[in-house]
């Protein structure tokens, strides 16, 4: 607060937070176990291997997945996934037709129980500007080519509705598992910046 | 409120790298300022949408020069001070003490946490009154540049679009965030053609965006 953010000599961040935690513990105001707590869960409990799950339960199980895109929140909690930033969730489904791709370009807004904390680009300013006007060139430089004759949707996180999408399940995987499948299926793809492949 | 935050549309960001064996928490203050992020909603008696609009109000620098978790430092600390439970200078003096200067740490100062009822948890509500805008409605977007928190960005301002869908009720973060009551309203999913949004020769793509019913006008 009082220490300006353009001076060259303020302690860094890491320090800063170490302060902060201190000044908030001597006050009985946080508890280190808590905050351990929060860290693990979303460490080693919460990530996109549930979203993968649900990603590739709705690929064998067509009642499943009218479900999850009938009420995504309650086709999740089948799956046992909710929690904070989950309290309406909405499944987009990618065809060969239309590619959807999520973002918040306001904050940082993201379907935490289905895919945890969101990396890096999706925080990136990078990001959050231009997906919404630019996507196709966007999705292009990250790696994800679209056919000219894919519509394109972009989803603004701007409330507390939650986007989640369903990616298109790749050619040449009629024989694997339920398992298998969640297997292929990545974080990235259940944004809409790539699209799930088989493994090579 | 204008600013840094808002960034849909903006230009002059570069481009985006993905690292596909990027860790959860790069550095260990990382997780250290998740987690008290998410405490200093409680500590400090505040909410979300309080929390979201602190990190608004940094300097462009802050919400910039420390990156995601950097601006996550800061926003828990505006509202910590905010609330008094944490005096103004606090965090500098203490890391100051803790790189070895011999500083003197600032007196505690009045707690003043914000006084407001909760019509219940999380933000979903139901109310009562139906939708004022119906699924395949011509809607516009307000355009005005209001002070303080809101979740309708610049780029939607002013902007017409049609009714997607009518999602859950919810609790209005341009009131929850200034602490001036809930103000429950509709929420909808407006969608706009990125022709309304950026220009006859813009990219061909379809925006959705959720907005709360006060962000709205019907169209003449």
């Amino acid at each position: 607060m009082s220490d300006d953010p353009r001076s060259t000599d303020r302690p860094p961040a890491s320090i800063r937070a170490e302060a902060l935690e201190e000044l908030l513990t001597e006050r009985g105001l946080v508890k280190t176990e808590v905050l351990d707590g929060f860290i693990n869960r979303y460490v080693n409990d919460v990530g996109p291997l549930n979203g993968a799950k649900v990603v590739a339960k709705a690929w064998v199980d067509p009642e499943y997945r009218a479900r999850l895109l009938e009420d995504g929140t309650g086709a999740i909690k089948e799956l046992g996934f909710a929690g904070p930033q989950g309290e309406h969730i909405v499944v987009v489904e990618n065809t060969e037709k239309l590619h959807n791709v999520v973002v918040c370009t306001l904050c940082s807004c993201y379907p935490w129980p289905v895919l945890g904390l969101p990396p890096a680009w999706y925080k990136d300013p990078a990001y959050r500007s231009r997906v919404v006007r630019e996507p196709r060139a966007l999705l292009q430089e990250m790696g994800l080519t679209l056919d000219q004759n894919v519509e394109i949707s972009v989803w603004d996180s701007s409330a507390e509705n939650r986007y989640f999408v369903l990616p298109i399940r790749p050619a040449g995987t009629e024989d694997l598992s339920e398992e298998e499948l969640a297997a292929l299926v990545t974080r990235d793809a259940m944004v809409g910046v790539a699209a799930v492949k088989v493994a090579a | 409120m204008d600013g840094i935050h808002d960034m849909g549309g903006t230009q002059g960001w570069g481009t985006v790298t993905i690292d596909p064996a990027e860790p959860v928490f790069e550095e260990d203050w990382h997780a250290r300022t998740f987690a008290l992020g998410l405490a200093s909603m409680g500590a400090s008696g505040t909410n979300l949408d309080a929390f979201r609009h602190a990190l608004e109000r940094l300097h462009p620098l802050e919400y910039l020069g420390d990156g995601y978790y950097g601006r996550w430092l800061a926003a828990a600390e505006t509202l910590l001070v905010d609330s008094g439970v944490l005096a103004p200078g606090a965090v500098e003096s203490r890391a100051r003490r803790l790189l070895g200067e011999d500083v003197v740490e600032p007196a505690d100062v009045e707690v003043r946490k914000p006084s407001y009822e909760r019509g219940g948890a999380g933000s979903l509500r139901v109310i009562e009154g139906k939708p004022a805008f119906t699924v395949g409605q011509q809607v516009k977007a307000h355009g005005v540049r209001k002070s303080g928190h809101t979740r309708l960005p610049a780029y939607i301002r002013g902007h017409v679009g049609v009714v997607e869908a009518i999602r859950p009720a919810a609790v209005l973060p341009d009131s929850t965030a200034h602490f001036t009551g809930e103000d429950a309203q509709h929420v909808y999913t407006v969608r706009f053609d990125s022709t309304e949004l950026w220009g006859s020769d813009a990219e061909p793509s379809t925006l959705f965006i959720d907005l709360f019913e006060s962000y709205m006008e019907e169209t003449s």
